[in-house]
């Protein structure tokens, strides 16, 4: 296995170098790059949800409640949990939603109805 | 001030993706004693400085996030005085029996509005390693890790915050504390205390029924909170923000996350509450630094990172 991956972000068109055994967003984070959501960084909150569309790698364990089996069997994963074995390229899926923009929406629709 | 009805949040219940790096985190890390391995593999936990039993559960499972939060009520009366009540509101409630959990009586289970299972009990066996009594010395051995003194409150994101708020004032005895105004006029953020602590529990409206935002564990002054940095940074634990303040409840603070992405907290120093204080609140524009009083705005995360 190389040294370092390059991951690159199909929807940025960035791209940094990962070690591998270390996880995507933790490569990304320790080099001050940007674009894949950082969240809790331990698989449990879905925010760094992403799609790999080329490139081989391993998986820790991540909430269900965020990636079903069906989406792992089909690439998507959490950046947090995912580790390259080599360079990568990505889709990011997940995002940090505003929750005052949510919860203003969801009072909207309540006094629709 | 007598304390009666509901005392305080006695116990938590969280999901874990992962057993032993969770108890590396919760025993290790931030200092809880485990108290009991059980055959169904829940893991009970307690801090060094609390009389009960338990106060947090673990379950491991394939999702992260909180099964329910209990509190202790004083008496059995007033406990089923509860029950009555919340089924006159118009709440299902549930009999959970004796023993479900090791050393614990009798529970009412119910769901309220925001979707997050609250049980009330009064019964819960004493610790064999609890605080001393006579003659008590501050602690039987020095505490390890972040030195957690007690589980103290939790967070919870969900819908129908005001149904929540009726709830606790009306049937179970809770002051509102403080709140946060959202950008619609309603409230945001909403901070209750069925004691003397700025608050014992807290919720944030939000879309998602039952989510979680943190559980919350006490230190005893800023310099704890300073050394529970010094050991995130350590042990590479994954950190929300802090140190910092909140202008809510005034406390000491670091935000951060179990290996199975649910939110923690350590704090210190809130105010004290008497129920005859007015409510305080936040407008709208200020609620940056109502949450993080130092950096006067909220991190993305706050908002959204939940399990």
């Amino acid at each position: 296995m190389p040294l370092h991956c390059k991951v690159t972000l199909d929807n940025y068109r960035e791209s940094f170098d990962c070690r591998t055994g270390e996880s995507l967003l933790r490569g990304m984070e320790r080099l001050g790059h940007k674009g894949i959501p950082v969240g809790c960084r331990n698989g449990g909150c879905g925010v760094c949800k992403v799609r790999v569309t080329r490139g081989e790698y391993e998986v820790g364990k991540m909430s269900r409640d965020h990636v079903s089996e069906d989406e792992q069997n089909q690439g998507v994963v959490l950046a947090c949990r995912c580790h390259p074995r080599g360079d990568l390229q990505l889709q990011v899926l997940g995002h940090l939603t505003r929750i005052i923009e949510k919860s203003h929406s969801f009072n909207k629709q309540n006094a629709n109805n | 001030m007598a304390l009666t009805g509901v005392l305080r949040p006695g116990f938590i219940q969280l999901r874990v993706l992962d057993m032993k790096e969770a108890l590396v985190h919760y025993r290790d890390r931030i200092g809880l004693d485990v108290v009991s391995e059980e055959a169904d593999g829940r893991v009970y936990l307690k801090a060094y400085d609390e009389f009960d039993r338990h106060s947090v559960i673990l379950r491991e499972a394939d999702k992260a996030g909180i099964d329910y939060v209990g509190f202790k009520v004083r008496t059995e009366e007033e406990l089923d005085g509860f029950d009555a009540a919340l089924r006159d509101y118009g709440l299902h409630t549930e009999h959970v029996p004796a023993d479900e959990q090791p050393g614990l009586g009798r529970r009412v289970s119910f769901e309220i509005p925001s979707g997050h299972r609250l049980d009330l009990y009064t019964e819960i066996e004493m610790s064999e390693n609890g605080p001393m009594v006579q003659n008590p010395d501050v602690w039987h051995e020095e505490p390890r890790g972040m030195r957690a003194i007690r589980f103290d409150h939790c967070l919870l994101y969900g819908p129908n915050v005001a149904e929540n708020i009726k709830i606790f004032t009306e049937i179970l005895g809770f002051s509102l504390t403080e709140y946060a105004e959202g950008p619609d006029g309603g409230k945001l953020a909403v901070f209750l205390s069925c004691s003397n602590k700025a608050h014992d529990i807290a919720f944030v409206e939000y879309p998602e029924k039952g989510k979680f935002h943190h559980a919350s564990f006490l230190l005893e002054s800023w310099n704890d909170v300073g050394h529970a940095a010094d050991i995130m940074t350590r042990y590479d634990i994954s950190v929300d923000i802090g140190p910092t303040r909140h202008g809510i409840t005034r406390g000491r603070t670091i935000y951060f996350f179990d290996p199975s992405g649910n939110r923690n907290e350590v704090f210190a120093l809130d105010y004290h509450y008497y129920p005859d204080n007015p409510t305080r609140h936040w407008d709208a524009d200020q609620t940056g630094k109502s949450i993080f009083y130092y950096e006067r705005q909220l991190n993305d995360r706050f908002l959204t990172v939940v399990t």
